[in-house]
Parts: C-alpha cells; structure tokens; sequence
C-alpha cells in the first residue's frame, strides 16, 4: 500500500503528528470551521456519482457503483470527497500542493480504513509523469490557480480516452459577487475574507473554452442553489453562482 | 468480543425491526446491520393489542415485504365517531369516514401485533440482518464510531446507534436527552371479543366522558377493543365478577353486533405522553416509542413508529449510497427536521382530542359536535384528516409513498 509508506517519510515528528491531527480533525468536522463545506458536499457527490453512474453504465444505488474506476481529485484538501469515492469502490488518488492538508488527508483515510493514494502534487507533476484516469475531478480548484487555460489543458491530458473530466467552480456574475464573496465571507463568515477572489472566478462560457482547447468535450451542466431557509444546497438551472460541468474526451 | 457494524439498532419492536429491513433491502449486505433485542430469543410473546396501520405504513411493510406475510389483515371499511353519554341510548354520528384513500386502498387495516412482529423478523433475517438476543446496556461515543456493549459482554462498534427500546429507553437516558411527558391517570383495557353478526369492517370510537371507547374489527367475528377509562374506575371495573364486567362492556359495545363474549382476560395498559427533547444525539437517534408516546385515541402510536422508521432509512441510505457517514450530524439532522413537526402535531392532536372529548362539560360537548359536524361537512377538510391519519400529508418518505428507496 502506498499509503503507510508515504506517511512513514512525512511523520518523523510527533509535534508534527499533532498538528496534522488536529487539523484533520479540523477538516471532519462537520460543526467546525468545514461546516460549510461538509453542507455542501452531499450535493456535489451526488452530482459526481451520478454523472460517472451514467457515463459508465453502473448503478448509483449500488455501494459498490464505482468499483475499479481510477479517480484523481485535485485540490483535495483533507479527503472530504476523496473518501466518500473510495467507499463506493473508486481507487482514488488525492494530489494537494498543501503538505499539510495531504498529512491531515492520510491520518484521517487510516482511521476510516480506507487505502486512498494521497500525495503533496501539483497537477502538472503527473501529468509529466504520464498518469492517465477514468474521471478526474477539479472541485473548487480552477478559481485558485495562476493560469486557468493551463491547468485545465494538463489536466485534461490524464483523461482517458473516452474518460471523464467534473468541474465544480464559482460564476463571475454581480450575484456571484453579492453572495460567494460579500454573502459567504463578510456576512455569514462562512469563509474566512479573501478566501476568493472574484476576479478570479470562471464564467462557464470560459471553462468551456478552456476544455475545449483541451479536447473535452461538456455533456452536463448544472447549477447549485443554496436554500437558506432549509440551510440546504440543491441543484438547479442556475448556474450564476456554483456550478458544475462534466466533459468527456473523445477515442 | 468486538465486532463492527455500520448501524446497530437495540430494541427489536415493530419500527426497530423495520428500519432494519429496510436498510437491509435498500443497502444489501455489504451494509452491515444487527438488532439486539433479548426478546428475539423466543416467539413473539401473546399479546392481545391490535394496531391499526394506516395506508402509508402499510406502503412501507409492503415494500420491506412484511406485509405480504400477515395471513391476517382486516381492513376497516368504514369509521364512526361518535360523541356521547353512556346514558345515552342512541349515539348520534358525528364523523363517519368511508375507508379508502385511494381506489382499492382503504386508509388502514388492523392487524395483530404478534403477527406483524413474527413477519418482521422474518424479513429483516432473510435481508440479512444481525438478529442478537442481547441488550444494549450502554454505549460510547467516539469521534468516528459510537460502541454499543451488550449484555453479553459483546461490544459493536457502529457508525449509529439507534435507540428503538422503548418508551422508557434506557439509552436515549444515558445520551441526556430529557422528556416532556405527563400520564393521563387513564388505563386502556385491550380484550378480543367474539360476536354474533359480522362487523362489516366498521371501526367505532365512542368518546365517552370517561374516555375513548374503541371498537377495532378483527378478521372474523371478533373484534378488539380499546376501553379507557379513569384508573380508579378501570381498576373497580377489572375487579368485577365475568358476569358483572360483560354487562359494563355490553352498556358500551350496544347490540349491534348481536351477543358479545370477552374471548381473552382483558389486559390494562397505562396511558401516557411523553416526548422527547431532541430526537438525535452524537452517533444515536431515537426511533418509535423511545421519541414519543402519544394517546392511543387516534391509534397512531405504532404508525408514528413506522414513519419513523421509513424517515430514517431513507437519510441512511441516501448517505451511504453517497459513500458518506450514515451516523454524521448533518443525516441525524435531517431525520429530526423530518419527524419532529409530524410526530408533535400527532401528539398535540391526540392530547387535544383526549382532553376535548373525555369529560362531562355540556359545553365542550357542543363545541366538539359543531367542530366535527363542520368536519364531516366539508370533504377537503376530511380528506386531509384522512391524510393525516394515514401519514400521507407534508414530504413524504419515499416508503410511505410506496416508492423503493
């Protein structure tokens, strides 16, 4: 297992042991600082399963519907989606350029049992090194990075041929501005201020493009719309906010 | 000894045992479940109390395939309220329901207890569920698990516990959930009686000053009865010589249905409502009687259960098929959202209906005759109570509709 070995060569220190529990612990906590996200993770793990279910003829009702896919999440914070996949049968790789993050990721996969291949990457890394997946995933990722045409371009290189490619990001529109940044950071404090940079976010038309480029194509789309009233996320058509996209690469 | 469950459920009663079917379908077994109850030891025990399941329990115990096995089920065809004085030699119907919510599907049966507890195992065996003879004693919460130790000296470590034991849970005591409850000073005297003439499945409920007076048809010419009355009185009436007690029952039952015999010693039962403050804690969720007790006078108490348990089984099994933790916050959450509005108007309702009908106040009585005779006027406003009798009103469990999970 790559597991135990790779977290033999990141903990020699129990200081730093300590500090990766807690922020583990930090991560799945779903009444802690991560409330936001663990709110939103059903969702969007919904939407995954059953855009791969489709796309590769399996049941979502099965506990086992994604068994023998190989899944790379990048950007993958502490496993929070890393590990539902793995439940239901992916072989997962988890890449975070957050040392820490993929310390905290490890110790938590350990104590839920679950063999995930986590590593301190950036997406170029194993693009260069020539792995290739069923499904990857940029979850709340391409709103962050340097060059958005870039890193969907390398990602989209470890797509299989006839694989997928899932997008979850954040709409550059006013409603977009009033609720993600002035709503979720400054009002709620759901996120800590500056957590998100507006000019950053990618308009769908754009990532789009940017698949394209790449030689996906997108066959699904959806918004998600978050209820306050139920203090539940949905999806719907409204894609001015968050949303998500699923591309495929053709043979 | 320890061994690993996804989900252990201690109490091994109808809505513990239906809750454990329906994971069982629903999830297969890769999910594992286990029900510790020591009652699984032997049979069903006797036990004369009937329930009425309503047509949205049954969707459930049909899905689960329980109800398929009740040899027995009597359907109730037709309802009567009526509001009266024992003295009163005719009772004028304020309410009549006739039974069907839908074309073919009356809106409740009545069925045996011991007969739906035996299907139940039966079912929740064959789905693959852990059936132990045992007691939860205790549990412990940790981050990522809660251990259930067993009176056996087994520990199971699952991701829920969840407490269906009863209205006096012992678990739901140890997780510091408190209740709100109160007893009525009512006793329930359950007895099967035999009967000339056929009861045609009409059910009765005669609210009379002492309390409701139940008449639940039984496959056959029985039927059972649901007779409260203040416990000082309940307890002179159970004191009475056969003779002397027939003709205090016959005073109640009438003559419609020709001559009547006690064919079972009548059993008394303590009417009580409790509720509990919150439904979920860390790891644990209350199902059935360990979250509420409300009076029997609608017959709602084992319905609730079930909704219960159709509530539950579907947050379970949304989160695991989504390959997250079926005992996280945010699933109990949901499930307490689900239950709390329904089972509390339940409990009002059936506290407000006791309180309304059993007394002798002249005026209360005109008041409830022109509320129900409004009732009976007004076909949406029925059709809504028929509704809410079968649990079919608000965001229905998917169960309860009839739908797979």
């Amino acid at each position: 297992m790559v597991k135990a070995e790779s977290y033999a060569k990141t903990t020699v220190d129990p200081a730093e042991v300590a500090r990766f529990t807690a922020l583990a612990d930090q991560w799945w906590d779903p009444r802690g600082k991560m409330r936001p996200l663990h709110r939103f993770n059903p969702v969007r793990l919904a939407y995954i399963r059953d855009r791969i279910c489709a796309h590769f003829g399996r049941d979502p009702k099965s506990l086992d519907c994604l068994q023998g896919l190989r899944i790379l999440d990048v950007g993958c914070g502490g496993g929070l989606v890393c590990e539902p996949l793995a439940r239901l049968g992916a072989s997962v790789v988890g890449i975070d350029p957050g040392a820490a993050n993929i310390a905290a990721a490890r110790l938590h996969a350990e104590k839920s049992g679950l063999a995930i291949d986590y590593r301190v990457a950036a997406a170029e890394e194993l693009a260069d090194a020539g792995e290739r997946f069923d499904v990857l995933l940029a979850l709340e990722v391409v709103e962050h990075v340097a060059d958005v045409g870039l890193f969907v371009r390398r990602c989209a290189e470890m797509v299989k041929p006839g694989a997928l490619m899932i997008v979850a990001t954040l709409n550059r529109t006013l409603k977009s501005f009033a609720l993600a940044i002035v709503g979720a950071e400054y009002v709620l404090r759901w996120l800590p201020v500056g957590t998100h940079r507006w000019e950053k976010f990618v308009a769908p038309d754009e990532l789009e493009a940017a698949l394209a480029a790449g030689g996906l194509s997108v066959v699904d789309e959806t918004g998600v719309v978050y209820n306050p009233f139920a203090d539940e996320w949905r999806r719907g058509d409204d894609m001015d906010v968050n949303y998500l996209v699923t591309a495929t690469k053709s043979y | 000894m320890s061994e690993r469950a996804e989900v252990l459920i201690a109490g091994g009663g109808v809505a513990g045992l239906a809750l454990a079917s329906a994971l069982g379908r629903a999830l297969g077994p890769s999910f594992a479940i286990a029900i510790s109850d020591p009652a699984l030891a032997s049979p069903p025990p006797a036990d004369d109390r009937v329930s009425a399941i309503a047509a949205g329990a049954r969707r459930l115990l049909r899905s689960v395939g329980a109800w398929q096995r009740l040899n027995e089920a009597q359907p109730i065809r037709e309802m009567v309220i009526t509001d009266s004085w024992l003295e009163n030699v005719v009772r004028p119907e304020f309410l009549s329901f006739e039974g069907e919510i839908a074309e073919g599907e009356p809106f409740a049966h009545l069925v045996e207890n011991r007969a739906l507890n035996r299907a139940l195992r039966e079912v929740a065996a064959e789905a693959g569920v852990r059936l132990l003879a045992t007691t939860v004693e205790e549990f412990e919460i940790e981050r990522e698990a809660i251990e259930g130790r067993l009176s056996d000296g087994t520990r199971v470590r699952a991701r829920l516990l969840v407490a269906a034991d009863g209205a006096r849970s012992k678990l739901r005591g140890q997780a510091g959930i408190a209740t709100v409850s109160w007893s009525y000073g009512q006793l329930g005297m359950v007895a099967t009686i035999a009967h000339e003439r056929e009861h045609q499945g009409r059910a009765e409920e005669h609210f009379l000053p002492g309390g409701p007076f139940a008449i639940l048809p039984l496959v056959g010419k029985r039927c059972s009865i649901v007779w409260t009355e203040p416990e000082a009185e309940a307890e002179r009436l159970l004191r009475l010589p056969a003779a002397a007690f027939h003709d205090e029952l016959e005073r109640r039952f009438g003559l419609k249905l020709g001559e009547i015999e006690v064919v079972s010693k009548p059993s008394a039962h303590r009417i009580e409502f409790s509720m509990a403050r919150r439904f979920v804690a860390d790891r644990l969720a209350l199902l059935g009687d360990a979250a509420h007790v409300v009076h029997p006078i609608a017959g709602q108490g084992l319905n609730l259960g079930l909704r219960d348990a159709a509530a539950l089984a579907e947050c379970i099994t949304d989160a695991a098929r989504l390959g997250l933790d079926p005992g996280a916050p945010d699933v109990l959450e949901r499930y307490e959202r689900w239950r709390r509005f329904d089972t509390l108007t339940m409990g009002i309702a059936t506290d407000g209906l006791n309180r309304l009908f059993s007394n002798r106040s002249d005026a209360l009585r005109f008041v409830r005759d022109v509320g129900l005779g409004i009732v009976d006027r007004l076909p949406a406003l029925k059709d809504f109570f028929v509704g809410e009798a079968a649990g079919l009103t608000g965001e229905v469990p998917k169960l309860l509709k009839g739908e797979a999970l």
